[in-house]
């Protein structure tokens, strides 16, 4: 097996050895949308939210939530505490190359995080009778860019704290604005006109959105394309300026 | 021909240099030692050897490759443990050297370096759960698992209990008569005079001497100090009549006598005279840390 593939391996069974983290990724996703879906209210067509049942709203927020809780809260304290601890450093003395180690761990995550995707929709579908996005190609291409968004912003956290364990709690103090902004307590459709306008601009704010106007089956907005590029250039170039894998 | 040659490597951090000009090859087949104080810029030279730190100056040859070109060659055929570096702590025992074993062209058998190492009962271990002695060996396996050529390894036994550390000296003996060669970087004496064949003393980042453990001592007076305690009583005069001594001093009921190198002879064949038995006899020589003392002037332990 090459280098990749099994280093790839080796992290999925790590990430399957840690209970809190696939509690938060794999489960708790699941339980908070059949759990939001459990109240009647949710249910039925709500003119706070412009006609639209809250549930289907919420169906993109949890999405998020996942891309978020894996970026901010999983990747950034893993990745500065395999540097804490010389894994990186170890690694670049073998023919294989550290950023290998990063790949392994987005790789990891990308199956998880589709797998969870498709579970989320699923239930959405069967249980809740919300409908499959409706513009699925647009949906899928928002879905990359917000995990791309996501995931540029947690390795800049890394890069900046210098411990796995201050990279970890940055990540958290972050995860509960931007879940925020996402609409996580009080979805977009809800929110007063200037805290929705803040939302645009926030990563996950324009990622919930491009997402649930791609289910209803229209384009997403310019804006929050443009917000999403325009996080993601950076973030992105910031981390890789300052990320050193020792 | 030397399998590692380095010449006036210089590395800076900031306004410190850390390594000042450092120069010495490294012959196949060899367990070199590099040994100093902590701070002297061991792991800085064997980090800029590896192709982990960029140096300021100088030239570095490992098997012909340059570490600065950064070459998956160099990397194919140097296996490193370093100091201080661990692994997951929910990783096997296995899983490591399984994963280490598919980052390599032609990886050693590690069911065989486990035994070799005696990790064979702990293969299904997470890393947390192993003792240093263990995490060590297991750093070992690791650095050996590509069949490397050369392997370098850096405060090896730190934190090791003198047992283990005993263990594995053994060990790196039996890695150096496969045929790898062993660049070793120390600031425990005993182990430098133990295992090295030929020895590199760096103080401040400066090489102050490159020898073997034993041409290291003899640069030193081959001083001597003899001590004992008298069956009967003895003339201190008579001692210090001897040629080869140079002082006698009293502590207690022993006498210790300290002369160059024949003062034993002429000490043992006065007493023989006198019929005095020398009880709880005692001769202490120069060692290596009266050689390192007297190349930098300190002990290494301050």
């Amino acid at each position: 097996m090459t280098g990749l593939a099994k280093l790839t391996t080796t992290e999925a069974k790590l990430f399957f050895r840690e209970p809190a983290g696939v509690f938060f990724i794999l489960v708790f996703p699941v339980l908070l949308l059949c759990v939001l879906g459990a109240i009647p209210a949710f249910r039925e067509p709500d003119p706070n939210m412009g006609g639209a049942r809250t549930i289907e709203l919420y169906v993109p927020i949890v999405i998020s939530m996942t891309i978020a809780l894996f970026s901010l809260s999983g990747l950034p304290g893993e990745l500065a505490m395999y540097r804490e601890r010389g894994i990186l450093r170890r690694i670049a003395t073998t023919p294989v190359r550290p950023s290998m180690m990063l790949a392994a761990q987005l790789i990891v995550f990308m199956i998880m995080a589709i797998g969870v995707t498709v579970v989320l929709l699923a239930i959405g579908r069967l249980v809740f009778d919300v409908d499959l996005p409706k513009q699925p190609l647009a949906y899928f291409l928002m879905y990359l860019l917000t995990v791309g968004t996501m995931l540029s912003l947690g390795l800049l956290i890394a890069a900046v704290v210098r411990s796995g364990k201050a990279a970890g709690a940055v990540g958290q103090v972050l995860f509960f604005p931007t879940l925020f902004f996402a609409g996580l307590w009080l979805p977009r459709a809800a929110m007063p006109e200037v805290l929705r306008n803040i939302s645009d601009f926030t990563p996950l704010g324009a990622g919930v959105q491009s997402l649930t106007d791609a289910a209803s089956g229209s384009w997403p907005q310019l804006l929050h394309v443009l917000v999403m590029v325009a996080w993601t250039a950076i973030t992105a170039t910031a981390a890789a300026k300052l990320f050193k894998w020792e | 021909m030397a399998i590692i040659e380095v010449r006036d490597l210089v590395k800076r951090y900031g306004d410190t240099t850390a390594v000042d000009g450092v120069s010495f090859s490294v012959e196949e087949g060899e367990i070199f030692g590099i040994l100093g104080p902590n701070g002297a810029g061991k792991t800085t030279t064997v980090e800029c050897i590896e192709g982990l730190r960029t140096r300021d100056g100088g030239s570095i040859s490992v098997l012909g490759h340059d570490p600065a070109d950064d070459s998956t060659e160099l990397r194919e055929v140097l296996g490193a443990q370093l100091q201080e570096s661990q692994l997951p702590d929910k990783i096997k025992v296995r899983e490591a050297l399984e994963l280490y074993s598919s980052f390599y062209r032609s990886p050693a058998d590690w069911n065989r370096l486990l035994e070799i190492l005696g990790l064979t009962e702990k293969r299904e271990t997470q890393f947390r759960r192993l003792s240093g002695g263990q995490k060590q060996r297991l750093s070992i396996a690791l650095a050996l698992i590509g069949t490397p050529k050369i392997a370098v390894l850096d405060e090896l036994t730190t934190g090791l209990d003198p047992a283990a550390r005993r263990d594995t000296w053994s060990l790196i003996e039996n890695v150096r008569d496969s045929g790898v060669t062993i660049l070793l970087v120390t600031h425990f004496m005993e182990e430098a005079e133990r295992l090295c064949d030929r020895l590199a003393v760096i103080d401040s980042g400066k090489v102050v001497a490159v020898d073997s453990p034993a041409g290291l001592v003899s640069t030193v007076d081959d001083e001597q100090r003899i001590r004992f305690r008298p069956s009967a009583p003895l003339d201190e005069r008579l001692l210090l009549d001897l040629p080869d001594v140079c002082d006698v001093q009293r502590a207690g009921s022993h006498i210790v006598v300290t002369g160059n190198g024949n003062a034993l002879n002429a000490v043992t064949s006065l007493l023989a005279r006198k019929q005095i038995i020398a009880a709880e006899l005692r001769v202490e020589q120069a060692s290596l840390d009266d050689a390192f003392l007297a190349l930098t002037g300190r002990k290494i332990d301050n």
